[in-house]
């Protein structure tokens, strides 16, 4: 427990130490805004709700998220630290969730900074709040699972580029694992059963509903399962390398 | 005597390449032991197995008792090590860098501080402390690299070209360092530098292509030189022939060589039989023939003759070097 709070630590300042994290802040909250305001039509829909806010979350992630997850593994493979840290005295699977969770608490950072959009609303107008924190709470759940696939990604290569780009394609995959681009890829020879779980991976339907407000036991397992899942198999990339 | 690190029939193959081959070695409490070898010899790739970073092919790694496979925390705790190329966090400061090592390293939060500061003072980074680590140059990021290896004060220290990239002050310094240390620690360090052993080390393995060529005392490695107890001699030209035929005559000698002819001096270079000692019969000869001889020395042999026939038996270069190096 230690030792994962030592690396979390470590790296969660280490975002502040270099301009990354300030960049990478100002974009999303740009983005955010330009998307709420602009894409989703904030004002002229007169509903006194962030449904065009949360709305768009899956997109900025898909291409956002990868963005902080790349650099996790691939960095200390690049600079040769990846055997500094695995010699110290602490287990793979510590290292593996102590950089995750300090990735995660970025994002949440980032996610928290967009509260002048809660101000906003609710002066504007009388918001169901509680939808609104449920829809955090979903947004921030998708973030982790992306950010899970990105740092099991980031584990298979030195080049950070190449982490990126088949982290946004896997990612990409799951977001829209529900729609025909994905489905139909399987229903030609796959059995229907397989189909359906396939369809049921989709993150856009999960987060749909729990943005909704609709905070289903389903939904939180399905995505603390996916993390967990992506978690392990980091791991067990880490330890495969050490034997190659 | 203790032993705290026992490799025993190592392998290590990545793809066709047989990296480490039928390696197997002891290191004692107090030994310090140089690991020689050209480039790509497999000398980091063993240092990388037996601090757990690389899992081996075949074969077994026990440190301090503990295998490395199955108690791989158990040994990584017992282990100071400075990785190749020393690589670490360039965006942290040095004193951040050691609190955070410290802290993994499971030192107490009460004696964190004291720890760091004793490290900083021993390995001289005072003057750096408050600076980001990419920021310095390459002599101190290689210190701040020992320097993290000696926070937890570990009984074993296996450090992979810890003097690589320092000025000659800075590598006496950690030569020094490095002798303080021997008494209650194993350690072992990789070089290329041969000095280095015959400087700080009380052993000396020579691996080449992944295999063990040597494994004795600087001395013993010495003795292997075709020069060890060769004699060189300065006499005057006039001299020069009459002593080349009587040398040569004498029951010890293999052969006598003019390696360099330069004004009145003329060097002559008494190549013994192995293992035998020439000096008092050529300088009784000397003495006999009453010849003027300007300077008489005995070869302890060089280490670079030695690693070079060692490492390439096939090569001669070894011996036209020395002739080079003489004159």
């Amino acid at each position: 427990m230690n030792n994962i709070f030592a690396i979390f630590k470590r790296e969660f300042v280490g975002y502040f130490a270099t301009p990354v994290a300030y960049v990478f802040i100002v974009i999303f909250l740009f983005l955010t805004g330009v998307f709420t305001f602009y894409l989703g039509s904030f004002f002229e829909r007169n509903q006194a709700d962030l449904q065009p806010f949360f709305n768009f979350h899956p997109w900025l992630y898909l291409f956002l998220i990868p963005a902080i997850a790349m650099r996790l593994w691939s960095e200390e493979r690049k600079s040769g630290t990846i055997e500094l840290l695995m010699t110290l005295p602490l287990s793979t699977a510590q290292a593996v969730i102590g950089k995750y969770l300090a990735a995660w608490a970025f994002s949440a950072v980032a996610l928290a900074l967009t509260f002048p959009m809660v101000l906003t609303v609710n002066y504007l107008g009388d918001p169901d709040n509680t939808v609104i924190v449920a829809g955090y709470i979903g947004s921030l759940l998708m973030a982790g699972g992306f950010l899970a696939i990105g740092s099991c990604i980031s584990a298979l290569t030195k080049s950070q580029v190449i982490a990126f780009v088949v982290s946004v394609v896997i990612c990409f995959l799951f977001l829209l694992s529900g729609f025909p681009l994905v489905l139909d890829f399987f229903k030609g020879w796959a059995p229907q059963a397989i189909v359906d779980v396939i369809a049921s991976f989709s993150f856009f339907t999960h987060f749909d509903s729990i943005k909704k407000g609709v905070i289903d036991a389903r939904d939180m397992i399905f995505f603390t399962t996916l993390i967990a899942f992506w978690l392990y198999a980091n791991v067990v990339t880490i330890e495969a390398k050490k034997a190659s | 005597m203790t032993t705290l690190i026992e490799v025993s029939e190592l392998h290590k193959r990545f793809g066709i390449l047989h990296a480490v081959n039928n390696v197997s070695f002891n290191v004692q409490r107090g030994e310090v032991l140089g690991f020689l070898g050209p480039n790509g010899a497999g000398k980091s790739t063993t240092m990388k197995m037996i601090t757990g970073f690389l899992e081996p092919t075949g074969g077994t790694i026990r440190v301090a008792g503990h295998d490395v496979q199955d108690e791989p925390i158990q040994v990584k705790r017992r282990i100071g090590y400075l990785p190749e190329g020393a690589p670490s966090y360039g965006e942290m400061t040095v004193q951040s860098f050691l609190e955070f090592v410290a802290e993994v390293r499971g030192v107490p939060r009460s004696q964190r501080q004291d720890r760091i500061r004793d490290v900083i003072d021993k390995i001289h980074l005072e003057s750096v402390v408050e600076q980001t680590i990419e920021t310095l140059s390459k002599g101190y990021k290689r210190r701040v690299g020992i320097a993290q290896a000696l926070l937890h004060d570990p009984e074993i220290l296996i450090l992979d070209e810890p003097t690589d990239g320092l000025d000659p002050n800075q590598k006496h310094e950690v030569r020094l360092l490095i002798q303080e240390m021997a008494a209650d620690k194993a350690i072992i360090i990789s070089t290329h530098i041969l000095e280095e052993v015959d400087a700080v080390c009380s052993r000396a393995v020579i691996i080449a292509a992944g295999r063990i060529l040597f494994d004795g005392t600087p001395t013993e490695l010495q003795a292997r030189s075709d020069m060890h107890n060769a004699v060189t001699l300065i006499v005057d030209p006039a001299t020069a022939a009459a002593a080349e035929t009587a040398l040569n005559g004498l029951d010890d000698v293999e052969r006598v060589e003019r390696i360099a002819e330069q004004g009145d001096q003329v060097t002559l270079l008494a190549v013994p039989h192995a293992g035998r000692e020439i000096i008092t019969a050529i300088g009784e000869t000397i003495h006999r023939n009453n010849w003027a001889v300007q300077s008489l020395r005995v070869e302890s042999g060089r280490l670079d003759d030695v690693f070079r026939q060692i490492t390439m038996p096939h090569s001669t270069e070894g011996q036209r070097e020395f002739s080079n190096r003489a004159a």
